[in-house]
Formats: C-alpha cells, structure tokens, sequence
C-alpha cells in the first residue's frame, strides 16, 4: 500500500504538471525536496545522537525499568505480546511520556527505540509486527496534553483565550485513538483467523 | 495558566536529564561512556532514515508544486459543503497526514485569516493539535528500524485520521456553541 501510495503521489503530481504547464514547478520540488529531507535528518541526528545517549543511561540505571513497572497493567493489555519486563516496554513508556507533555523532540528516538526492542521479539526482519502496528496507531494520533506550538500560534494571532482549545484538542484525540485503536484490534483479529 | 504551562516545558527537560545523570551516579554506572555508546546508535539510525524519509518528502514536494493537491481540494469542496463540513477546512483536513509543515502553514493560515478565536479558527487549532502527521511518523519510525512492510498500519493510521477529522469538527461545534 505504501508503495502504491508513493509511486501514485509523485505520478499524479507529474502528470498534472505536463497538463497544468507547473512542470518548472515540479523541477525545482524534486531538489527542494530532497533537500528539505537532509536538513530534517541533520535536526533529527541531534535529537537522536542526545537523546538515546541519555536514554543509553536511563536503561542501565533501571530508571525504564521502573517506568514499565508503575504503568505495567495498562500497557501489558495494549501490547499483549511483549513480556512486561521487556527494555521494549520501558521505551514504549518513555515515548508515550515524552508525546503526553509535548515534547515531540525527545518522543522521536525513544519511539524508534521502541521499535528496535519490539523487532527483536519480531520472527521477521521485514514485516511490521502487531505491537509494532498498535504502537505507531497510537502515536500518529497522538494525545497532548498541552499542544505548545498552536498555543503559541494562537497567542501571536492575540488570541482572548488562546489554551481553550486544550479541552477540545484532548477530547479529539482521546477519542481517535480509542477508535483507532479498536480498528487496529479488529484488523489484528482479522489477520490471525486468515493465518489459520 | 499559560505561564504555568510554560513554566513547566521549561523545567521539564532539565529535570530528566539531571535525575538521569542523579541515579547513575548513585548508582555508580559509567554514565558517559553509556551516553557515548547510546549517540553512536543514534547516528546510526539517522542514515538509515535518510532515504525513506527522502522519497516520501520528494514525492510530496511534486504533488504540491504541481498544483494537483490545490486542484483535488477545490474539486471536493463542494462535495464537503453539501455533507455539511465546513468547506474551508478541507485543505487542512487533506494535508494534515500527508506533512506536518504544511499543515502547519495552513492552521497558522486560518488562524491569521478568520481569526483564533472564530470557528474555523478553533476547529483548525484542533485538528493540528489533536493527530499526529500520519505519513511522516510512519515513515520515520519504520524507517528508522529497516521494516518495509508496514502491514496494516497505513490503513488505520489514515481511518483514524478520518475519525479525528469529523470528531474535531463535531466536539469544538459541541464545545464552543
């Protein structure tokens, strides 16, 4: 899907151009996308390189472990395949955390560290795992408790009340991610009576 | 309020590095030669991100610039209005899972245009706030870790994606009657 998606985006967007005569247009995308992709990696590596350094210390001094402990009945439900005590289960924490207080910064590397203890419990190198999939479900909803940024947008637009949006933005979210998370048990559902 | 909120994204950070740093040396741990151990991966990880996330910002770049994405938009306006969601939105509605910046540029749009503090307004503070670029988090995280097949995760990112859309639009009409 993934691929078609793709292929499909960049297909239309050329064809359109030859129709539209914005074929200069295009041009100039190709390289400036390319180029914003390199300048979101650098931001990115700093981000990374840091945080999983500190994380790298968290884990060995227990501090994820503790983590997994204090929440352990909510998430084991969630992720019935990963063993409690599991370090996949402390980074699973860490990024919920980090995404929960809005620091999108530090909930990057914790995730994709999720991801790496979670393809290690995977018998497949190539194929995304259950947990993994109810993993990224949650997070492309992702629950806020304080979404800075717009905030901080609303409040350069000299908004009367620029956080009464924080209930709204909750209650959203709060009720995609139950939705979400009931398609993706069924699909799981879904998937395990079709491997039968 | 704001400034207690501010006030503790401030602190936060600092906090968790300095108990970090607090319980490994309590706890007599080589804390920087694990952080060095840690960045290394990180780095890692980071070139292994870089096509991915190269092919998927290139392909948005052209669909963009062609103008097919502004084209699309305008042709299921009238579409949207006749179901009753408000026609305005769409663009946002459309943009927010494929990239984070762009949506972005359009809530900032909006607010600047019908004002923080109107409907439309609202509702596009909410829908930036309330979901997460589906397209982007995908492709960075499986990325990141080498996982090609993504297996059905696209398909409900983009189903939740939808459910947030119109729950947004029913909670702040709700909310803000």
């Amino acid at each position: 899907m993934i691929n078609l998606i793709w292929a499909l985006m960049a297909s239309i967007g050329i064809v359109y151009a030859m129709l539209n005569g914005t074929m200069d247009k295009v041009n100039e995308a190709v390289f400036e996308g390319a180029n914003d992709a390199i300048t979101l990696v650098i931001a990115l590596t700093s981000v990374l390189v840091f945080w999983l350094g500190m994380m790298k210390i968290a884990e060995e001094a227990g501090i994820l472990r503790g983590l997994s402990k204090l929440f352990k009945p909510i998430v084991t439900r969630i992720f019935p395949d990963i063993p409690p005590d599991h370090p996949a289960m402390g980074y699973i924490l860490a990024n919920f955390s980090a995404n929960l207080f809005g620091l999108g910064n530090a909930a990057t590397p914790m995730g994709i560290k999720a991801m790496e203890e979670m393809k290690k419990l995977n018998n497949s190198a190539a194929y995304a795992s259950n947990s993994m999939i109810t993993f990224l479900v949650i997070n492309t909803s992702s629950i806020t408790l304080v979404p800075t940024q717009i905030i901080a947008i609303r409040m350069q637009y000299d908004s009367q009340s620029p956080t009464e949006i924080v209930g709204t933005t909750l209650i959203a979210s709060l009720v995609t991610t139950i939705s979400a998370l009931l398609i993706d048990a069924f699909l799981r559902k879904r998937r395990e009576l079709s491997s039968l | 309020m704001i400034q207690w909120i501010s006030a503790v994204s401030v602190w936060l950070i600092p906090c968790i590095i300095l108990i970090i740093l607090l319980t490994a040396t309590a706890k007599r741990i080589p804390s920087y030669e694990l952080f060095v151990e840690g960045g290394k991966e990180g780095l890692k990880m980071a070139i292994s991100l870089l096509p991915f996330l190269l092919g998927m910002l290139v392909a948005i770049a052209i669909l963009r610039s062609s103008g097919a994405l502004d084209a699309f938009i305008q042709l299921i306006e009238p579409v949207l209005s006749a179901l009753g969601f408000p026609a305005e939105m769409a663009p946002l509605a459309i943009i927010r899972p494929i990239s984070g910046t762009a949506a972005l540029g359009v809530t900032t749009e909006m607010i600047q245009t019908y004002g923080p503090d109107s409907f439309l307004g609202r509702l596009a503070s909410t829908m930036q706030g309330s979901t997460d670029t589906t397209l982007y988090i995908l492709t960075v995280y499986f990325g990141a870790v080498g996982i090609k097949r993504m297996g059905d995760a696209l398909k409900v990112g983009l189903i939740a994606d939808f459910i947030g859309i119109i729950i947004s639009v029913i909670v702040v009409s709700w909310v803000f009657a």
